[in-house]
Protein backbone atom coordinates (compact mmCIF):
# COMPACT_ATOMS: atom_id res chain seq x y z
CA UNK A 1 0.00 0.00 0.00
CA UNK A 2 1.28 3.74 -1.36
CA UNK A 3 1.69 5.79 1.80
CA UNK A 4 0.35 9.50 1.56
CA UNK A 5 2.53 11.77 -0.30
CA UNK A 6 1.92 14.67 2.30
CA UNK A 7 1.16 12.93 5.52
CA UNK A 8 2.18 8.97 6.67
CA UNK A 9 -0.85 7.61 6.59
CA UNK A 10 -2.29 5.23 3.49
CA UNK A 11 -3.13 6.95 0.56
CA UNK A 12 -6.28 5.97 -0.38
CA UNK A 13 -7.22 7.93 -3.48
CA UNK A 14 -4.76 8.59 -6.68
CA UNK A 15 -5.12 11.50 -8.49
CA UNK A 16 -3.97 11.40 -12.16
CA UNK A 17 -2.66 15.24 -12.77
CA UNK A 18 -2.64 16.37 -16.51
CA UNK A 19 -0.59 19.39 -17.24
CA UNK A 20 0.59 20.26 -20.71
CA UNK A 21 -0.57 16.47 -21.62
CA UNK A 22 1.63 15.09 -19.05
CA UNK A 23 0.31 12.41 -16.47
CA UNK A 24 1.64 12.69 -12.82
CA UNK A 25 0.52 10.35 -10.49
CA UNK A 26 -0.36 12.10 -6.79
CA UNK A 27 -0.97 9.48 -3.65
CA UNK A 28 -2.65 10.92 -1.31
CA UNK A 29 -4.97 9.91 2.34
CA UNK A 30 -8.63 10.90 1.73
CA UNK A 31 -7.69 13.94 4.12
CA UNK A 32 -4.90 15.22 2.57
CA UNK A 33 -6.97 14.45 -1.09
CA UNK A 34 -9.78 16.53 0.29
CA UNK A 35 -7.51 19.28 1.11
CA UNK A 36 -5.29 18.91 -2.31
CA UNK A 37 -8.74 19.20 -3.97
CA UNK A 38 -9.89 21.89 -2.66
CA UNK A 39 -6.59 24.07 -2.80
CA UNK A 40 -5.53 22.92 -6.49
CA UNK A 41 -6.82 26.35 -8.10
CA UNK A 42 -4.81 28.31 -5.47
CA UNK A 43 -0.98 29.25 -5.64
CA UNK A 44 1.00 26.51 -4.36
CA UNK A 45 4.10 26.21 -2.03
CA UNK A 46 7.28 25.07 -3.44
CA UNK A 47 6.61 21.72 -3.92
CA UNK A 48 9.47 19.20 -5.57
CA UNK A 49 7.17 17.57 -8.23
CA UNK A 50 6.39 20.90 -9.65
CA UNK A 51 10.09 21.62 -9.69
CA UNK A 52 11.11 18.42 -11.44
CA UNK A 53 8.87 19.42 -14.03
CA UNK A 54 9.84 22.82 -14.92
CA UNK A 55 13.36 21.29 -14.72
CA UNK A 56 12.74 18.66 -17.40
CA UNK A 57 10.83 20.73 -20.04
CA UNK A 58 14.22 22.44 -21.16
CA UNK A 59 16.27 19.13 -20.95
CA UNK A 60 13.87 16.24 -22.29
CA UNK A 61 16.97 14.74 -24.48
CA UNK A 62 19.22 14.81 -21.02
CA UNK A 63 17.19 13.55 -18.90
CA UNK A 64 17.45 9.79 -19.11
CA UNK A 65 21.36 10.41 -18.78
CA UNK A 66 21.19 12.67 -16.14
CA UNK A 67 18.76 9.94 -13.92
CA UNK A 68 21.38 7.41 -14.29
CA UNK A 69 24.26 9.34 -12.91
CA UNK A 70 25.11 7.71 -9.43
CA UNK A 71 27.42 9.60 -6.41
CA UNK A 72 30.25 7.50 -5.72
CA UNK A 73 29.94 7.97 -2.06
CA UNK A 74 26.75 6.84 -1.28
CA UNK A 75 25.44 4.90 -4.73
CA UNK A 76 22.15 7.15 -5.13
CA UNK A 77 21.10 7.42 -8.45
CA UNK A 78 19.68 11.20 -9.91
CA UNK A 79 16.42 8.63 -10.61
CA UNK A 80 15.99 7.80 -7.05
CA UNK A 81 16.23 11.02 -5.86
CA UNK A 82 13.80 12.38 -8.20
CA UNK A 83 11.15 9.47 -7.15
CA UNK A 84 12.12 9.96 -3.24
CA UNK A 85 13.33 14.16 -3.24
CA UNK A 86 15.38 12.90 -0.44
CA UNK A 87 19.50 13.10 -1.46
CA UNK A 88 21.31 10.31 -0.07
CA UNK A 89 24.68 11.92 1.50
CA UNK A 90 26.19 15.50 1.85
CA UNK A 91 28.33 14.49 -1.19
CA UNK A 92 25.32 14.55 -3.65
CA UNK A 93 25.16 18.04 -3.37
CA UNK A 94 28.56 18.27 -5.37
CA UNK A 95 27.91 15.00 -7.16
CA UNK A 96 24.73 16.24 -8.44
CA UNK A 97 25.63 19.91 -8.64
CA UNK A 98 25.31 21.18 -11.98
CA UNK A 99 21.57 19.19 -12.00
CA UNK A 100 21.03 20.42 -8.62
CA UNK A 101 21.47 23.88 -8.92
CA UNK A 102 18.50 24.92 -11.18
CA UNK A 103 16.50 22.64 -8.58
CA UNK A 104 17.59 24.85 -5.73
CA UNK A 105 16.83 28.12 -7.19
CA UNK A 106 13.40 27.05 -8.09
CA UNK A 107 13.46 26.46 -4.58
CA UNK A 108 14.87 29.13 -2.32
CA UNK A 109 15.48 31.77 -5.19
CA UNK A 110 19.33 31.76 -4.52
CA UNK A 111 22.18 29.88 -4.44
CA UNK A 112 24.34 30.96 -1.55
CA UNK A 113 24.14 30.44 1.72
CA UNK A 114 24.54 33.53 3.92
CA UNK A 115 23.35 32.48 7.56
CA UNK A 116 25.66 30.75 10.24
CA UNK A 117 29.06 29.04 9.68
CA UNK A 118 30.13 25.96 11.60
CA UNK A 119 32.20 27.37 14.60
CA UNK A 120 35.34 25.47 13.36
CA UNK A 121 35.20 27.00 10.03
CA UNK A 122 38.55 29.03 9.18
CA UNK A 123 39.09 32.76 9.52
CA UNK A 124 38.82 33.41 5.43
CA UNK A 125 35.87 31.51 4.85
CA UNK A 126 34.44 33.28 7.73
CA UNK A 127 35.66 36.67 6.64
CA UNK A 128 34.11 35.42 2.67
CA UNK A 129 30.48 34.75 4.04
CA UNK A 130 30.62 37.72 6.27
CA UNK A 131 30.88 39.80 3.28
CA UNK A 132 28.35 37.43 1.30
CA UNK A 133 25.55 38.17 4.61
CA UNK A 134 26.53 42.05 4.64
CA UNK A 135 26.22 42.18 1.35
CA UNK A 136 22.77 40.56 1.24
CA UNK A 137 22.02 42.79 4.17
CA UNK A 138 22.63 45.74 1.97
CA UNK A 139 20.90 45.11 -0.66
CA UNK A 140 17.63 44.63 1.71
CA UNK A 141 18.36 47.62 3.39
CA UNK A 142 18.75 49.61 -0.01
CA UNK A 143 14.89 48.61 -1.29
CA UNK A 144 13.65 49.24 1.74
CA UNK A 145 15.48 52.79 1.29
CA UNK A 146 16.79 52.51 4.82
CA UNK A 147 20.00 54.52 4.05
CA UNK A 148 21.37 54.98 7.41
CA UNK A 149 21.89 50.79 7.95
CA UNK A 150 22.82 50.79 3.86
CA UNK A 151 26.02 53.30 5.16
CA UNK A 152 27.04 51.40 8.23
CA UNK A 153 26.87 48.01 6.04
CA UNK A 154 29.08 49.37 3.32
CA UNK A 155 31.63 50.43 5.75
CA UNK A 156 31.49 47.23 7.07
CA UNK A 157 31.91 45.80 4.11
CA UNK A 158 35.02 47.72 3.29
CA UNK A 159 36.47 46.96 7.07
CA UNK A 160 36.15 43.02 6.11
CA UNK A 161 37.57 43.24 2.36
CA UNK A 162 40.52 45.49 3.68
CA UNK A 163 40.63 42.64 6.40
CA UNK A 164 40.74 40.03 3.70
CA UNK A 165 43.41 41.23 1.40
CA UNK A 166 45.72 41.54 4.18
CA UNK A 167 45.27 38.20 5.18
CA UNK A 168 44.79 39.07 9.03
CA UNK A 169 44.17 36.55 11.60
CA UNK A 170 43.16 38.37 14.65
CA UNK A 171 39.33 37.52 15.53
CA UNK A 172 37.05 40.19 14.80
CA UNK B 1 12.27 8.44 31.66
CA UNK B 2 9.09 8.21 32.96
CA UNK B 3 6.59 9.25 30.55
CA UNK B 4 4.04 8.91 32.02
CA UNK B 5 4.81 11.83 34.71
CA UNK B 6 4.66 13.97 31.84
CA UNK B 7 0.98 13.83 31.93
CA UNK B 8 0.53 15.29 35.17
CA UNK B 9 2.84 18.12 33.72
CA UNK B 10 2.26 20.67 31.26
CA UNK B 11 4.43 21.49 28.33
CA UNK B 12 6.11 25.26 28.60
CA UNK B 13 4.54 26.30 24.99
CA UNK B 14 0.81 25.68 27.01
CA UNK B 15 1.38 28.43 29.42
CA UNK B 16 -1.05 30.67 27.75
CA UNK B 17 1.65 33.66 28.83
CA UNK B 18 3.75 35.71 26.97
CA UNK B 19 3.99 38.48 24.73
CA UNK B 20 0.41 38.76 22.43
CA UNK B 21 -0.78 35.37 24.00
CA UNK B 22 -4.72 36.53 23.24
CA UNK B 23 -3.71 35.26 19.28
CA UNK B 24 -0.10 33.87 19.39
CA UNK B 25 -0.49 30.28 20.85
CA UNK B 26 3.43 29.48 20.61
CA UNK B 27 6.66 29.91 18.88
CA UNK B 28 8.87 27.28 17.41
CA UNK B 29 12.33 27.58 15.46
CA UNK B 30 13.70 24.22 14.37
CA UNK B 31 17.40 23.66 12.85
CA UNK B 32 18.05 20.78 10.75
CA UNK B 33 21.59 19.23 11.04
CA UNK B 34 23.56 15.96 9.14
CA UNK B 35 26.64 14.43 10.76
CA UNK B 36 28.99 14.98 7.85
CA UNK B 37 30.73 11.14 7.98
CA UNK B 38 27.72 9.65 7.49
CA UNK B 39 24.85 8.99 4.54
CA UNK B 40 21.42 11.37 4.72
CA UNK B 41 18.91 8.54 6.37
CA UNK B 42 17.37 7.46 3.31
CA UNK B 43 20.89 5.81 2.37
CA UNK B 44 22.10 4.37 5.87
CA UNK B 45 21.13 0.67 7.58
CA UNK B 46 20.15 0.24 11.08
CA UNK B 47 23.86 0.05 11.93
CA UNK B 48 24.41 4.01 10.72
CA UNK B 49 21.57 4.76 12.18
CA UNK B 50 22.82 3.18 15.77
CA UNK B 51 26.19 4.75 15.27
CA UNK B 52 24.29 8.10 14.54
CA UNK B 53 22.06 7.66 17.65
CA UNK B 54 24.45 6.87 20.16
CA UNK B 55 26.84 10.01 18.92
CA UNK B 56 24.68 12.40 19.98
CA UNK B 57 23.30 10.53 23.00
CA UNK B 58 26.99 9.99 24.46
CA UNK B 59 27.60 14.10 23.61
CA UNK B 60 24.44 14.92 25.23
CA UNK B 61 25.40 14.59 29.14
CA UNK B 62 28.46 16.77 28.42
CA UNK B 63 26.91 19.88 26.54
CA UNK B 64 27.57 23.29 28.09
CA UNK B 65 23.82 24.29 27.81
CA UNK B 66 21.37 25.22 30.94
CA UNK B 67 19.19 22.19 30.14
CA UNK B 68 19.35 18.89 30.73
CA UNK B 69 17.89 17.13 27.52
CA UNK B 70 17.34 13.40 28.46
CA UNK B 71 16.96 10.98 25.79
CA UNK B 72 13.77 8.53 25.32
CA UNK B 73 14.44 5.49 22.46
CA UNK B 74 11.62 5.23 20.29
CA UNK B 75 11.46 2.31 19.22
CA UNK B 76 11.65 0.66 22.74
CA UNK B 77 7.76 2.74 22.97
CA UNK B 78 4.40 1.51 22.68
CA UNK B 79 2.34 2.98 20.18
CA UNK B 80 0.37 4.90 22.52
CA UNK B 81 3.74 6.23 23.81
CA UNK B 82 4.87 7.37 20.36
CA UNK B 83 1.41 9.48 19.81
CA UNK B 84 1.83 11.15 22.81
CA UNK B 85 5.01 12.32 22.41
CA UNK B 86 3.65 13.28 18.88
CA UNK B 87 0.82 14.90 20.45
CA UNK B 88 3.07 17.07 22.74
CA UNK B 89 4.84 18.39 19.84
CA UNK B 90 8.19 16.20 20.80
CA UNK B 91 8.47 14.35 17.78
CA UNK B 92 6.73 14.35 14.66
CA UNK B 93 4.40 11.77 12.84
CA UNK B 94 7.62 10.70 10.60
CA UNK B 95 9.96 9.48 13.38
CA UNK B 96 7.09 8.05 15.60
CA UNK B 97 6.57 5.67 12.87
CA UNK B 98 10.33 5.46 11.18
CA UNK B 99 12.31 2.46 11.30
CA UNK B 100 15.18 1.18 13.30
CA UNK B 101 17.43 3.38 15.85
CA UNK B 102 16.03 6.53 16.43
CA UNK B 103 14.80 8.70 19.22
CA UNK B 104 14.54 12.00 21.13
CA UNK B 105 16.42 14.37 24.04
CA UNK B 106 13.82 16.92 25.68
CA UNK B 107 14.09 19.09 28.69
CA UNK B 108 11.86 18.61 31.30
CA UNK B 109 9.76 21.84 30.17
CA UNK B 110 9.55 20.22 27.15
CA UNK B 111 10.68 23.56 25.32
CA UNK B 112 13.84 21.74 23.79
CA UNK B 113 14.11 18.53 21.81
CA UNK B 114 16.40 17.25 19.55
CA UNK B 115 14.72 14.27 17.62
CA UNK B 116 17.52 11.93 16.15
CA UNK B 117 17.35 10.09 13.08
CA UNK B 118 13.71 11.58 11.26
CA UNK B 119 14.56 12.87 7.81
CA UNK B 120 17.57 14.31 9.03
CA UNK B 121 20.40 13.02 11.26
CA UNK B 122 19.40 15.77 13.91
CA UNK B 123 16.51 17.93 14.07
CA UNK B 124 16.98 20.40 17.11
CA UNK B 125 13.60 22.15 18.46
CA UNK B 126 13.03 25.14 20.56
CA UNK B 127 9.24 25.97 21.87
CA UNK B 128 8.13 29.26 23.52
CA UNK B 129 4.63 30.29 24.90
CA UNK B 130 3.73 33.71 22.52
CA UNK B 131 5.11 35.44 20.40
CA UNK B 132 9.19 35.08 21.12
CA UNK B 133 11.36 34.76 18.11
CA UNK B 134 14.24 36.06 19.46
CA UNK B 135 14.02 34.26 22.66
CA UNK B 136 14.14 30.67 20.75
CA UNK B 137 16.91 31.81 18.42
CA UNK B 138 19.29 32.83 21.34
CA UNK B 139 18.53 29.34 22.85
CA UNK B 140 18.55 27.03 19.61
CA UNK B 141 21.82 28.95 18.38
CA UNK B 142 23.61 28.05 21.82
CA UNK B 143 22.44 24.24 21.16
CA UNK B 144 23.41 24.52 17.91
CA UNK B 145 26.87 26.01 18.61
CA UNK B 146 27.22 23.22 22.10
CA UNK B 147 26.31 19.97 19.54
CA UNK B 148 28.72 21.69 17.02
CA UNK B 149 31.89 21.30 19.83
CA UNK B 150 31.16 17.57 19.94
CA UNK B 151 29.64 16.75 16.40
CA UNK B 152 30.90 17.49 12.90
CA UNK B 153 28.12 18.98 10.53
CA UNK B 154 27.87 18.28 6.82
CA UNK B 155 28.24 21.48 5.74
CA UNK B 156 29.54 23.50 2.07
CA UNK B 157 30.65 27.03 1.58
CA UNK B 158 27.89 27.97 -1.05
CA UNK B 159 25.39 25.45 0.13
CA UNK B 160 25.44 25.84 3.95
CA UNK B 161 23.99 23.09 5.83
CA UNK B 162 23.50 19.92 4.16
CA UNK B 163 20.08 18.18 4.40
CA UNK B 164 18.59 15.51 3.06
CA UNK B 165 15.82 17.42 0.96
CA UNK B 166 16.97 20.46 -0.91
CA UNK B 167 14.37 22.46 0.44
CA UNK B 168 15.95 22.61 3.74
CA UNK B 169 19.20 23.10 2.79
CA UNK B 170 21.42 26.41 3.67
CA UNK B 171 20.54 27.37 7.24
CA UNK B 172 18.42 24.75 7.83
CA UNK B 173 16.04 26.50 9.73
CA UNK B 174 11.86 26.43 9.97
CA UNK B 175 10.29 29.25 11.88
CA UNK B 176 7.20 28.86 12.83
CA UNK B 177 4.45 30.79 15.05
CA UNK B 178 0.78 29.46 15.90
CA UNK B 179 -1.68 31.62 15.87
CA UNK B 180 -5.24 30.65 16.86
CA UNK B 181 -7.52 32.81 14.65
CA UNK B 182 -11.31 32.13 15.57
CA UNK B 183 -12.64 35.30 14.28
CA UNK B 184 -10.93 35.25 10.45
CA UNK B 185 -12.19 31.71 10.19
CA UNK B 186 -15.61 32.56 11.28
CA UNK B 187 -15.72 35.36 9.14
CA UNK B 188 -13.83 33.66 5.86
CA UNK B 189 -11.16 36.11 5.55
CA UNK B 190 -9.10 33.53 6.86
CA UNK B 191 -8.43 32.25 2.92
CA UNK B 192 -7.30 36.05 1.64
CA UNK B 193 -4.88 36.19 4.64
CA UNK B 194 -3.44 32.72 3.11
CA UNK B 195 -3.32 33.80 -0.25
CA UNK B 196 -1.44 37.27 0.68
CA UNK B 197 1.29 34.93 2.70
CA UNK B 198 1.62 32.39 -0.04
CA UNK B 199 2.31 35.52 -2.42
CA UNK B 200 5.51 36.15 0.40
CA UNK B 201 6.00 33.01 0.30
CA UNK B 202 5.39 32.03 3.72
CA UNK B 203 3.59 28.34 4.52
CA UNK B 204 0.91 28.29 6.36
CA UNK B 205 0.04 24.87 8.01
CA UNK B 206 -2.23 23.16 10.83
CA UNK B 207 -1.49 22.63 14.52
CA UNK B 208 0.24 19.31 13.68
CA UNK B 209 2.51 20.69 10.60
CA UNK B 210 2.35 19.23 7.25
CA UNK B 211 -0.81 17.71 5.79
CA UNK B 212 -2.55 18.45 8.86
CA UNK B 213 -5.99 20.14 9.04
CA UNK B 214 -6.36 23.28 10.95
CA UNK B 215 -8.02 21.63 13.85
CA UNK B 216 -9.18 24.19 16.52
CA UNK B 217 -8.58 27.22 14.51
CA UNK B 218 -4.83 26.88 14.82
CA UNK B 219 -2.35 27.89 11.80
CA UNK B 220 1.24 28.14 11.80
CA UNK B 221 2.86 30.26 9.87
CA UNK B 222 6.25 29.89 8.69
CA UNK B 223 9.27 30.13 6.06
CA UNK B 224 9.37 28.44 3.11
CA UNK B 225 13.43 29.75 1.71
CA UNK B 226 16.23 28.23 4.19
CA UNK B 227 19.11 29.66 1.54
CA UNK B 228 19.66 33.10 0.79
CA UNK B 229 19.28 34.55 4.14
CA UNK B 230 20.36 34.84 7.27
CA UNK B 231 19.11 33.39 9.89
CA UNK B 232 17.79 36.38 11.28
CA UNK B 233 16.52 37.87 8.14
CA UNK B 234 14.48 34.69 7.82
CA UNK B 235 12.79 35.32 11.43
CA UNK B 236 12.63 38.70 10.55
CA UNK B 237 10.44 37.94 7.55
CA UNK B 238 8.05 35.65 9.46
CA UNK B 239 8.07 38.42 12.62
CA UNK B 240 6.94 40.94 9.89
CA UNK B 241 4.06 39.87 8.95
CA UNK B 242 2.93 38.64 12.44
CA UNK B 243 1.54 42.49 13.66
CA UNK B 244 -0.91 42.66 10.50
CA UNK B 245 -2.40 39.24 10.96
CA UNK B 246 -2.63 40.32 14.86
CA UNK B 247 -4.35 42.99 13.69
CA UNK B 248 -6.76 41.73 11.27
CA UNK B 249 -8.01 38.95 14.09
CA UNK B 250 -8.54 41.44 17.00
CA UNK B 251 -10.55 43.63 14.39
CA UNK B 252 -12.30 41.06 13.49
CA UNK B 253 -13.43 39.84 16.80
CA UNK B 254 -14.15 43.43 17.68
CA UNK B 255 -16.43 43.62 14.67
CA UNK B 256 -17.90 40.69 15.86
CA UNK B 257 -18.71 41.73 19.30
CA UNK B 258 -20.29 45.04 18.12
CA UNK B 259 -22.29 43.68 14.99
CA UNK B 260 -23.82 40.56 17.28
CA UNK B 261 -22.76 40.35 20.53
CA UNK B 262 -25.58 38.86 21.85
CA UNK B 263 -25.23 36.00 19.54
CA UNK B 264 -22.02 35.52 19.68
CA UNK B 265 -21.88 35.67 23.49
CA UNK B 266 -24.70 33.14 23.62
CA UNK B 267 -22.70 30.83 20.98
CA UNK B 268 -19.81 30.82 23.06
CA UNK B 269 -21.82 30.25 27.09
CA UNK B 270 -23.39 27.18 24.57
CA UNK B 271 -19.72 26.13 23.76
CA UNK B 272 -19.10 25.59 27.42
CA UNK B 273 -22.31 24.25 28.52
CA UNK B 274 -21.73 21.74 25.99
CA UNK B 275 -18.07 21.10 27.50
CA UNK B 276 -18.96 21.50 31.05
CA UNK B 277 -21.66 18.94 30.96
CA UNK B 278 -21.44 16.64 27.75
CA UNK B 279 -20.94 13.16 28.63
CA UNK B 280 -19.38 11.70 25.58
CA UNK B 281 -17.53 13.77 22.99
CA UNK B 282 -15.61 13.74 19.78
CA UNK B 283 -11.93 15.27 19.67
CA UNK B 284 -13.26 17.63 16.48
CA UNK B 285 -16.18 18.82 18.28
CA UNK B 286 -13.85 19.21 21.35
CA UNK B 287 -11.65 21.34 19.49
CA UNK B 288 -14.19 22.98 17.59
CA UNK B 289 -15.79 23.80 20.92
CA UNK B 290 -12.76 24.98 23.13
CA UNK B 291 -11.79 27.53 20.19
CA UNK B 292 -15.33 29.36 20.72
CA UNK B 293 -14.43 28.98 24.69
CA UNK B 294 -10.98 30.16 24.21
CA UNK B 295 -12.25 33.31 22.08
CA UNK B 296 -14.65 33.96 24.67
CA UNK B 297 -11.83 34.39 27.44
CA UNK B 298 -10.22 36.62 25.14
CA UNK B 299 -13.42 38.90 24.61
CA UNK B 300 -14.57 38.95 28.51
CA UNK B 301 -17.12 37.22 27.88
CA UNK B 302 -16.00 34.24 29.79
CA UNK B 303 -14.27 34.81 32.69
CA UNK B 304 -14.34 30.91 34.64
CA UNK B 305 -11.50 29.42 32.93
CA UNK B 306 -8.00 29.87 32.73
CA UNK B 307 -6.43 30.24 29.08
CA UNK B 308 -3.64 27.58 29.73
CA UNK B 309 -6.43 25.39 31.48
CA UNK B 310 -7.65 25.26 27.66
CA UNK B 311 -4.72 24.85 25.76
CA UNK B 312 -3.76 22.39 27.83
CA UNK B 313 -7.02 20.86 27.28
CA UNK B 314 -6.46 21.19 23.33
CA UNK B 315 -3.58 18.73 23.90
CA UNK B 316 -4.84 16.33 27.01
CA UNK B 317 -8.31 15.69 25.09
CA UNK B 318 -6.50 13.29 21.80
CA UNK B 319 -6.06 10.18 21.89
CA UNK B 320 -3.02 9.15 23.33
CA UNK B 321 -3.65 11.62 26.01
CA UNK B 322 -6.28 10.14 27.01
CA UNK B 323 -5.10 6.46 27.03
CA UNK B 324 -1.96 7.68 29.00
CA UNK B 325 -4.06 8.99 31.82
CA UNK B 326 -6.30 5.94 32.03
CA UNK B 327 -3.38 4.08 31.55
CA UNK B 328 -5.03 1.42 29.33
CA UNK B 329 -6.00 1.18 25.52
CA UNK B 330 -9.70 2.50 24.77
CA UNK B 331 -11.79 2.41 21.55
CA UNK B 332 -13.12 5.50 20.32
CA UNK B 333 -16.28 5.16 21.97
CA UNK B 334 -14.86 4.65 25.48
CA UNK B 335 -12.48 7.78 23.89
CA UNK B 336 -15.29 10.03 23.84
CA UNK B 337 -16.62 9.03 27.24
CA UNK B 338 -13.15 9.46 28.91
CA UNK B 339 -12.87 13.05 27.02
CA UNK B 340 -16.22 14.15 28.13
CA UNK B 341 -15.27 13.47 31.78
CA UNK B 342 -11.86 14.75 31.51
CA UNK B 343 -13.14 18.35 29.94
CA UNK B 344 -15.98 18.26 32.56
CA UNK B 345 -13.39 17.84 35.55
CA UNK B 346 -11.32 20.08 34.60
CA UNK B 347 -13.48 22.90 33.42
CA UNK B 348 -15.90 22.52 37.01
CA UNK B 349 -12.11 22.02 38.89
CA UNK B 350 -11.80 25.65 37.41
CA UNK B 351 -15.47 26.67 39.03
CA UNK B 352 -14.06 25.70 42.38
CA UNK B 353 -10.95 27.17 42.80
Amino acid sequence: MKKCRRCSKSATLHITELRQGEATEIHLCETCAKDYLSQAEEVSTPDLDVQFDQLEEGEHSEVSGIDDRTCPNCGITFREFRTQGRLGCPHDYVAFESDLIPLIENIHGETQHCGKLPKRAPDSSRRQHQLIRLRSELKVAIEEENYESAARLRDEIQQVESKLQGNDSSEE
Amino acid sequence: MDLDSLTQSNSEWLRGTGPESDVVVSTRIRLARNLAQFPFNTRSDEAVRGQVADQVRECLGDLPVPKVLNFVNVPSLDEISQQFLVERQLISRELAEGDGPRGVAFSSAEDVSIMVNEEDHLRLQVLRSGLALDECWEEINRLDDALEEELTFAFHEKYGYLTACPTNVGTGIRVSVMLHLPALVQTREIQKVFHSLQKINLAVRGLYGEGSQALGDFYQISNQYTLGLSETQVIDKVRSVIPRLLDYERRARTAMLEEKKEQLHDHIARASGILRSAQTISSEETMHLLSSVRLGVNLGLIDDVEISTLNELFIMTQPAHLQKLKRTELDSADRNKARAALIRNRLTGDLQD
